[in-house]
């Protein structure tokens, strides 16, 4: 009885599919370009993004936008001189404190740790790189800031580092692991200390791609903004010390897009169109580097 | 003889110590990851204390915000996190599952490689100017254009109730949306990308179309990954603070009505945290603060078992 339902069911499914060809080709086109279509609806709204960026931006940039600093509310002009500086302050301290963290840390875990103290570890970044970043920011603010008695440079730097971390961490370890074990072996065989062989054998050759994930860890950086706010908090004026609030080009946009001003907008989008080029410049760069760093 | 024995050993020794220093070195950073994790988890309960003390279970189901009667309840808050995330992975999910499909199934080698790196570097775009595009181009268009077409044929349903402000919860889905479809999608690539050819030549040779192909071979195979991306989505989009601040209206208020501004866990801490006016408010967002990270541990965590079972099984189905 129940092979016989199976079989009526499998025959009545051949019939079905084979008396159906026609309309399983035009399901399949309709698919297709439904398919095309999400492409479509994807790129529509993120290439509109980019022209309005790009048209907007070019607008209203201009010298003065380099060289000078927010002029005070009402008066026309001005530039985001010291938030560009502030921004590379703050990237190259995070870089400072960050880089090393993440590419010891890799050492660690791709030539010493023992398997489950590097699972540990690893969980432990990729935790760490899904906390959404305002949280670094409250959390920086409650172990630095509150004790200096102060928002400062080094806290929204130190925010920066944490974010870095994990991706620098993840990028290293993985570029070490495909440094052959042969390379290493010749190394340690010629009497090279086992540091030595690291550094200058294994790390060296792991270079490129680890200068790829540096670059996509400062691309990131370079446009956060929820862990400032609360660390760095943004200055309308240079700052001269680390241990004060500093501006950053993401924090002005932030503030001049939601201010009430047309004038502070036009900075707004010009700041936003230098930000975006600054971006793609590094991620094309670290494409470029990943790239060469296959070929080898 | 001596001699030469005598600094060999030196040299050997000298070189172990060199090695033991090294060490010690990469085991203090590795570490340093472990202990600043465990600091930021420290950190975020410590401060949030005095509001789980005084609130407690309270402060998930409370509905005031009251700085100066200094009463804080979060619902309104969750509510629209959780609200304006989903509607928004609702909307991304099929855009980007299609677009991925799309760029490793139908798509030539070459466009499909020129289109995914056009959506990775979309994809890192900063999340400050997605919110000034949201707020200078979007909100205008939103006030002037679609919501009062909305309110004109679809008026009748309580989602497009209200005035329209522009900034809304409408404007909040829409950004999270475009903002997340490039992450899911890069990442449903990847999936897909590690679907067998075995499973794709199978479907084929039984005369499968490649529509059919997708369905029965390509997808079943992905599944579990692919909602590994979309939760990992999930992840990003209910952590996401500043393109969301700018264009949701942060309004603590629950309303059915897409048009009605709202608030999000991480916008009333980027509106409120630095300017607390007691301890008890600055321990009051701690506590969303901590809220949102256990939201998003949890999701995240559930990413990555899903991606992780996925990559087993991909790895397995290859060496059979």
């Amino acid at each position: 009885m129940n092979v016989m339902t199976s079989i009526d069911r499998s025959a009545a499914e051949q019939r079905n599919t084979m008396r159906s060809l026609p309309l399983r080709n035009t399901k399949n086109t309709i698919m297709t370009l439904l398919m095309g279509g999400a492409l479509l609806a994807v790129l529509f709204p993120l290439g509109l993004i980019f022209v309005h960026i790009v048209k907007m931006g070019l607008s209203a940039i201009s010298l003065d936008f380099f060289l000078h600093i927010p002029r005070p509310t009402g008066e026309v002009g001005g530039g985001m001189a010291n938030g560009m500086v502030g921004s590379m302050v703050l990237i190259a301290m995070a870089s400072l404190m960050g880089i090393p963290v993440g590419i010891f840390g890799a050492i660690y875990l791709s030539e010493y740790g023992g398997s489950r103290i590097s699972t540990v570890i690893r969980f432990c970044a990729d935790v760490l790189s899904g906390i959404p970043s305002i949280i670094t920011g409250m959390v920086v603010y409650s172990m630095l800031v509150v004790p200096m008695k102060g928002f400062s440079a080094l806290a929204g730097a130190f925010a920066l580092a944490l974010i870095m971390i994990p991706i620098v961490l993840r990028t290293t370890e993985e570029q070490l692991k495909m440094v052959p074990t042969s390379l290493r072996e010749a190394s340690l065989a010629l009497g090279v200390p086992l540091w030595r062989t690291t550094l200058k054998v294994t790390l060296r050759s792991a270079l490129t791609g680890v200068m790829t994930g540096i670059l996509l860890a400062i691309a990131r950086i370079a446009g956060e903004t929820a862990p400032l706010l609360f660390t760095a908090l943004g200055n309308q004026f240079w700052s001269s010390k680390l241990t004060q609030p500093i501006a950053a080009l993401p924090l002005q946009i932030f503030s001049f897009a939601i201010a009430p001003y047309d004038d502070w907008h036009r900075l707004a989008w010009a700041g936003a169109l230098v930000l975006v080029v600054t971006m793609f410049a590094l991620s094309l760069t670290a494409r470029y580097f990943g790239r060469s760093g296959h070929k080898n | 003889m001596s001699d030469v024995t005598a600094s060999h050993r030196w040299k050997i020794e000298k070189g172990l110590s060199g090695d033991f220093i090294f060490k010690a070195v990469t085991v203090l950073f590795a570490f340093s990851i472990l202990v600043i994790l465990m600091l930021m988890l420290y950190e975020m309960v410590s401060q949030s204390l005095p509001s789980l003390r005084k609130f407690g279970g309270h402060f998930i189901t409370g509905m005031e915000w009251d700085a100066v009667q200094e009463n804080f309840g979060a619902l309104p808050f969750i509510y629209g996190s959780v609200v304006s995330s989903i509607l928004a992975l609702l909307l991304a999910t099929p855009l980007a599952v299609g677009t991925a499909l799309f760029i490793t199934e139908i798509a030539p080698r070459r466009l499909g490689g020129f289109a995914a790196s056009l959506v990775e570097l979309l994809a890192a775009i900063p999340s400050v100017i997605y919110g000034l595009w949201g707020i200078l181009i979007m909100t205008p268009w939103l006030q002037q254009t679609v919501q009062p077409l909305l309110q004109k044929y679809l008026g009748f349903l309580p989602f497009f109730d209200g005035p329209a402000y522009g900034v809304s919860m409408l404007a909040g889905v829409l950004i999270l949306m475009i903002m997340v479809v490039p992450i899911i999608t890069s990442i449903t690539k990847e999936v897909l990308m590690a679907v067998p050819r075995s499973q794709r030549e199978a479907a084929i040779a039984l005369g499968a179309t490649r529509w059919e192909m997708i369905r029965m071979a390509v997808l079943p195979y992905g599944k579990s990954g692919i909602l590994g991306a979309v939760i990992l989505g999930l992840g990003r989009a209910i952590g996401e603070t500043m393109a969301v601040t700018m264009v949701i209206g942060n309004n603590p208020q629950i309303s059915l009505s897409l048009f009605s501004p709202a608030y999000t866990m991480p916008s009333v801490i980027a509106n409120e945290f630095a300017e607390a006016s007691s301890p008890l408010h600055s321990a009051a967002l701690m506590n969303i603060g901590l809220l949102l990270l256990v939201i998003t541990l949890i999701i995240n965590a559930l990413a990555r078992l899903l991606l992780w079972s996925m990559s087993r099984g991909a790895a397995r189905g290859t060496k059979l």
